[in-house]
Order: C-alpha cells, then structure tokens, then sequence
C-alpha cells in the first residue's frame, strides 16, 4: 500500500504542470543578472533568460520586483543529524552522519525559510579524524532517505586545533566525574594521529592491492580483514572520498597540506580556516578550497586573529572560498553573511553570492547540478522580495528539485489554524491530567 | 562691535586647531528627533553639537568638512555588551564579567573596563560610538557602565556609570547554560528547590537593603556604613533601574511583580518571551532591552519568524525597546540586527530611534546622547548610505566631536597579509 501510495507521488510529480516563475530580477551567479523568467520541468531548470516562451498548462508564478536566486549551499552545518561527535577515540572514521539523520528536526525548515536548499551534514570536531558526513537537500517532510543528495560523493570530516586537542587535558566541572585525558593534547599529536591513520590505511590498501594481484594471478589468498575504521581513508587515498578539514590557525593549515603531499591526496575543503588569510598562497597552490566564518572571532584563542576580510583575502589570492554557518541560526541568513564580504574585501555582487552557492557546491563537487541558476541543473530556487545581499531582504518561495518547499504566505496564513490544534491538544492533556488526578492537592 | 569681530575670528583660528570643533557641510542630517535636512549644515563646538540646519551662519575660521552626497546619523548605542570586561570569551584570563557570589551590587563594571581591548576599535569602525558594559554574575551581578568606545582610560571612556543595576532574575534552570556543563543536568524538583530558595534571598535582600536604608536616615550610634547595601540604595530610591535579565514569559512576569512590590524602577533585558506579555509591559510602562533579532525560536513550535518578528510586534502594542547585542565580538553586527525587524514589520524610523534616543532615553542619558540636536555631544557617524545596511561603508566617527581612528585589529591585519608577497 505504501509503496503504490510512493509510486503514486512519484506519478504526480513526474506528471506536475512545468512552472514559469516570471518577471523576476534573476541573479544566475554564473551568468550574470537579467530580468525574465525560468522554466521549470521535472525538477529541473530547462530555460533561464530574458525571453521565455510559457509552455501550455504551465503554473505562471510572476515575481515582479522580486529577486531568485540559487538555492543557498551551506557546506558546514549540524542540523538534521541525532548526534554530532563520537568523541570517545581520536580516529572515528568508521561512524557516519547517514546513520543519524533526522528528518524531523525543525532546523531543516527554518533554514529553508531562510533560502537554504543544500546542506552538509557534518560530524564535530571533537577528533582527529571524526566521521563520514552527509549530503543533503532540505525536502521537508521526506524521510532520511528521502532527504540525502544522490550522487554527492562521499565525505570525511577532520579537525585540528583547540577542538580535538581539548580532550587530552580535560576541564574540571564541578560534579562532574573528570573524564581521563585523551591522546593528542598538543597540536603535534593531532597531526601525529593523522599521520599514524594515513599510515595504517596505507599499509591497508597496500593489503588488499597484494590480494587482489594474487588472486589474478591465480595463486590461493586470503583476503585481509576488513577494516571499516580504515577503508574510508583509504577511498579518500584513492580520490574516492572528499576531506574536510576543521581548521584555524595557519601553522595547522599548512602541516595538513602539507601531510596530503605526504600521502599523495588533495584535501578538497579547510572549513573555518579563520587564518587562512595567512597562508592563502599555499591554500591557493594546493588547489585546496577555503570554507570560512565572516566575522565569528575571539571566541577562543585560535580565533584571535580572525578578521572578516579573511574570505576576500583568500579569493584575491586565488582560493576558492565559500561560507559556511555552523549553526542553526546563522544559516537562516548565509545571504547577509555573503554581503559582508563586500563590505570586508570589497568583493563584487556576483563573488559575494558565489561564495554561498556555486563555490560551495564546487567544494562539494555538486555543482553540475546545483549552486547557479542554468538549463540542465536542478531547479532548486529562492525567490526574495528584496536583493539578497540586502539586510531588508525576505525568503518568499523556496523550490528544491522544482517544488516548493516553503512558501511565506502559506506558512503565514496557517499560523492560526496550527495554533488552535495545539490549544486543543494541550486543553485535552490538561483535562485528561485533572480526570486522572481528581483530589491530589498539595498541602499550602 | 569691531573687538568682538576680531575675538570671534581669533576664536575661529584657535577652533581650526581644536580637533573637537567643525562644521559639517553638504551632508544629509539624520537627526532621529526630528526631520531630515538633505545638504545641511552641523556646527560642532568643543565636542558639543553646536548648532544645525540647512544653512547657517558661522564665523569664519572654523575648520570645514565637506560631506557632500553623506549622511550623519547620531551614534549607535548597544544597550547591552560586555565590551572592556571581557576579550577572548572562552580564556578565563581574559573575561571580567562574572564574580563569586549571588549578591554582588556594590561591583562595578567601568573600574575593569580594559581601554586596550582590540573590541573597541573593531565595534566603533561599525559606527556604535557607545555601549553598555555589564557584567553578569550571580543574581545580582553589579553596576551597570555606558561607556564611549573612545579614550585613554576608563574614566575618559565614561559617559556615565552606574546606569542599572544588574539582576538575573531567577529561573528553574535543569540545564547547564554551557554546552560542556550539558551532562551536569539538575533533576526539575532540585532546579525548582533552587530557583526558590535564590527568589527568597533576592527578597531578603531587598528588604536588608531597606532596613539598612532606615538604619541610615535614623543615624543612630553604631551605624557602619556597608558597601553592598550602600549600592543598593540609588535603586530602592527609584534613582538606579534594575535591569532584569528575564527570558520567558514566567520570569518577566515576576520580575515586574517583583520590582512593583519593591517599588523600583524596572527594565527588561533579554525578554524574548516580552510578546506574551505586551499589555503588561505597556500598562506598566516598562522598557525592554531586545535580546539579538537575528536568533532561533525559543520553542520547537513557534513561528520561524519569531525572533526576527518581535520588536514589530512590540512596537504595535506600544511596548518601547532597544536594541542590544549582548555580545562583545557581534556588537558590530547591532545595526543588522535593527534591519533584520525592519524587513518583520518594524518600521524604520522606529528601529532607528532604538539604536539611538531610545537607549539614550531608557539610561537616563537623552541631555547628552542619542539624537542630534543643539547641546548633546557630538557623536556622530559619517556614511555613505543606510547605516543599517551591510554594504554601507562607515566614512568617519566622532565621539565627543573627536574624529576617532578606524584603524582597528581586523584592518591592520588585512592589509600587512594583503601585501604578504
């Protein structure tokens, strides 16, 4: 029944009237700024210019004055996941953020009322090497399933700095039994765990590679113990796997370069990377990109020299440089982070705006299907009333694989309704709270 | 006639040497009190803003700054940082906020505002010329500082202290505020026993500092003068507001009871739940210190809009308030803030006058701040656009007349890594 019920929505949406969103101030990111319209079918953008014919039975959407975007891509965020660190051990690349989704979090849908449509589920930063990470577009009320990006190759998230480090000489909490201190404390042990992990998974490969040449050769092997720890780093040692790693301080930044030299792979994002300014021409010449905080700084100390010109800095220099939120919060407005970095730097409209879409699914290595509005991508969209790198600006629509997601006047005008159906709820708990207990008073 | 001529223009070559007197020529005058005056003219005399208007007559000598196509607003006042107390949030070291003890009145927070913080210059590049500085502690935390984001020391900083008495109005709280105190929970009954027995002593505190107050006016033999309780006494005199620190609708609801049986001057800071409350707040006349615009829901149910939508709604049940940041490394970030309730419904002027001549108002401090007028001190900001607007760039600020250095941390090291070969 359920799966009739499946296929049935799968029916109607293959079958849904194309939609013609018209009249819009339409800011491609990639190819520049006009005034028309966008052709939606089948989830996808098919036409995006000044001039578009309006296809029979199309949904005509007219956005006069208002502005479409792509969908925002925050490629560092916490939401939608049950837990966020196994911080018990150092290296914990074999748990992964796909077993922990949370389709039911509200976090998803305030952040699609704030323009976001993509997502990176990320592990914490409570080790070394922490977990596998997971892609996601924010369909609102599908299943976890229903809600990974198909086809987002796949990630491990790493961390260096105060964060890993902080285990391995605890805080003392009053009432709180001190946990025994965890290997590494220093910054040299971080990367030291790094290095002792790329070597076993080396050795690893190394194992099965001499299996397998058996094998083809015909001689009697046994294939070596799988290792679920290792096999992960062994995909990102064979380009199979993309590494994130959590960063701030400039000596770590360029001891993790320097590392994926060392073992011959290329780290595809340093995320946070508040002192990256500092060493943007190594970042540059590693082909590594740059995920950063605008203006977050002296919160610790290896966020004392953080500066908000950091993402500018970084570009100018030839990185290429998304934001990221970190938080629930921040995410709902990545579109007036990006502005900062006009203000701080000096960037154009079009950089600011990459920085949260078409630089971000790059990191990612999405973006031939999202982060610009182009025939052939996803149609994933946010249409505001005002330009998005204004303060004043306000998400009215938001359309992910062509449907929407969130609607402002929608969410607006069912307010009332959701509010009477919790009165009515909690008046019934009440009264079925004073039934059961009838004569329960407490003495005055 | 001719000597006071010839004094004025001497007068006028002695100004062009004072770097705390000015005209102001060519720019948009946002005086937030009254009118705009597009292309106006603003005298600033010995850090005082001297005059102002479309035209005006002055005398010759006196240095000019031309601002054609700029505007200048009135300062921006965060009502709510800990700005000088504290550097690096998470290096005990470096944070003077907190004290030991729940009743602590007699601190006050200017004698360790550190004049050198790098905060200081990074926030008023933003064009916040002043802000609150409190600490929080305890129950009650202390004195509360308005302090210039300009000067040698603390004293030169001062605008004025104390402005508020600081009290965290207690809560039945299970949870550890932090994030690494969160397996320290309390079980409901323990966090209830505790919220009332802090509620109790915040009672016996107050009717101690009563007792002491009678004890002092009688001026009986044997009195011994007490520090806590002589701090008190500005606040039970309704001379010192207290600001209450109360989130949810429970907490402000027993904090205006509290400070009417008390008989005291009240302000709420923080007061995310204040929507529920508004008829209360508006009858009672009780200003509420906003907590960030720019902020998650307090409940998993409520609209998403929530935060962003609350000084709106606010502002329409007559409710006044000011913005604050209560932050030290976001205080730059205040005017976002103001423009994130603009796009909820506020309107402008309002959000605006909430960042200026309200704060000023509610700190007792609208004869110097807060507004441009004849008399105030000139704290000004010079910008290209709408000050609440990211893109716009801050052109100058002066605090007392001063034009004070922009150059700050952030810059200083942008540019040396900009060069970096």
């Amino acid at each position: 029944m359920i799966r009739l019920c499946m296929s049935l929505i799968a029916i109607t949406t293959l079958a849904a009237p194309p939609i013609v969103i018209r009249n819009a101030n339409v800011l491609t990111v990639t190819k520049g700024r006009f005034q028309g319209s966008i052709l939606v079918r089948d989830g996808k953008i098919i036409e995006a210019g000044p001039k578009v014919m309006i296809p029979e039975g199309a949904r005509v959407i007219d956005a006069d004055g208002q502005y479409v975007m792509p969908g925002i891509i925050d490629p560092h965020s916490h939401i939608a996941s049950e837990s966020t660190n196994e911080g018990s051990i150092s290296v914990s690349s074999m748990v992964s953020m796909e077993d922990v989704l949370d389709p039911e979090d509200i976090a998803i849908y305030r952040a699609l009322a704030g323009g976001v449509t993509t997502v990176a589920v990320m592990h914490g930063s409570a080790n070394a090497i922490g977990g596998q990470c997971s892609v996601i577009k924010l369909r609102w009320g599908r299943d976890a399933q229903g809600l990974l990006f198909d086809g987002a190759p796949p990630i491990l998230k790493f961390a260096m700095g105060e964060n890993p480090k902080r285990r391995g000489t605890p805080t003392q909490i009053p009432g709180v039994p001190s946990a025994a201190p965890r290997y590494p404390a220093t910054r040299m042990g971080v990367i030291d765990v790094m290095r002792q992990a790329f070597l076993e998974a080396a050795a690893y490969r190394d194992s099965w590679r001499q299996y397998e040449a058996k094998r083809q050769r015909g001689e009697a092997a046994l294939p070596p113990r799988r290792d679920l720890k290792l096999e992960p780093l062994v995909e990102l040692l064979e380009g199979r796997r993309l590494a994130h790693v959590h960063c701030y301080r400039a000596d770590e930044i360029l001891a993790v370069l320097r590392l994926a030299q060392e073992f011959k792979f290329k780290i595809a994002v340093l995320i946070h990377v508040l002192e990256g300014y500092k060493v943007a021409r190594e970042i540059a010449e590693a082909g590594t990109g740059a995920s950063t905080f605008t203006d977050w700084w002296a919160y610790k100390v290896e966020a004392y020299d953080a500066i908000p010109y950091n993402a500018a800095l970084m570009l100018r220099k030839g990185v290429l440089v998304s934001l990221n939120s970190d938080s629930a919060e921040l995410m709902r407005h990545l579109n007036q982070e990006a502005a900062k970095a006009v203000k701080y730097g000096g960037l154009s409209e079009d950089e600011a705006l990459a920085l949260i879409t078409i630089n971000a699914a790059k990191q990612l290595g999405i973006e031939r299907r999202v982060g610009s509005i182009e025939p052939g991508k996803d149609a994933d969209l946010v249409v505001f009333d005002k330009h998005p790198l204004s303060n004043y600006a306000k998400v009215l629509r938001v359309m992910i694989d062509g449907e929407f997601y969130f609607d402002r006047d929608r969410d607006m005008s069912r307010r009332a309704e959701l509010e009477a159906r919790k009165k009515a709820l909690l008046d019934r708990a009440r009264e079925r709270e004073k039934r059961q207990a009838p004569s329960r008073r407490r003495p005055s | 006639m001719r000597v006071l001529i010839i004094c004025s223009i001497f007068a006028g070559s002695l100004l062009a040497g004072n770097e705390d007197s000015f005209l102001l020529r060519g720019a948009t005058i946002h005086p937030v009190s009254g009118p705009d005056i597009s292309g106006g003219m603003l005298l600033v005399k010995d850090g005082r803003i001297a005059d102002l208007g479309a035209k005006l007559a002055v005398a010759k000598g006196v240095r000019v700054i031309e601002a054609k196509g700029l505007h200048v607003y009135p300062g921006l006042i965060d009502s709510g940082t800990q700005i000088g107390l504290a550097e690096i949030s998470s290096v005990r070291e470096t944070v003077d906020a907190v004290e030991i003890g729940d009743f602590n009145p007699q601190l006050q927070a200017i004698v360790a505002v550190h004049p050198a913080s790098e905060h200081i210059p990074v926030t008023r590049a933003n064009g916040i010329t002043s802000v609150i500085s409190m600490p929080s502690g305890g129950v009650i935390s202390g004195q509360a500082a308005l302090i210039h984001l300009d000067g040698w020391t603390w004293e030169q900083m001062q605008v004025r202290s104390p402005v508020s008495m600081i009290l965290q109005f207690p809560v039945i709280q299970t949870g550890g505020r932090r994030f690494a105190a969160a397996a320290a929970r309390t079980p409901f009954a323990e966090a209830k026993r505790e919220y009332e027995r802090r509620f109790q002593q915040l009672r016996e505190f107050f009717e101690q500092a009563r007792r002491y107050q009678k004890a002092k006016q009688a001026g009986g033999p044997g009195f011994q003068t007490d520090a806590k309780m002589e701090a008190m006494l500005p606040v039970l005199e309704g001379k010192l507001p207290l600001v209450a620190h109360a989130v949810r609708e429970r907490a402000i609801r027993e904090a205006v009871a509290f400070a009417e049986s008390q008989k005291v001057r009240l302000v709420l800071a923080e007061a995310r739940e204040a929507w529920k409350v508004t008829g209360l707040l508006k009858e009672k006349n009780i200003p509420v210190i906003l907590g960030p615009t720019l902020e998650l829901p307090l409940e998993e149910d409520d609209p998403y809009d929530k935060a962003y939508a609350l000084p709106a709604e606010l502002h329409k049940a007559g409710v006044k308030f000011a913005f604050a940041s209560f932050s030290t490394s976001f205080s730059r970030n205040l005017p976002y803030q103001a423009a994130m309730a603009v796009a909820f419904g506020l309107p402008y002027e309002e959000a605006l006058k909430a960042l200026t001549l309200y704060p000023a108002q509610i700190w007792g401090v609208s004869e110097l701040v807060g507004s441009i007028e004849k008399g105030k001190l000139a704290d000004l900001i010079l910008t290209d656009g709408d000050p609440l607007e990211t893109r716009t760039d801050i052109k100058q600020v002066f605090i007392q007349g001063r034009a004070v250095d922009l150059d700050n941390k952030h810059l200083r090291l942008y540019q040396k890594y900009m060069k970096r070969p």
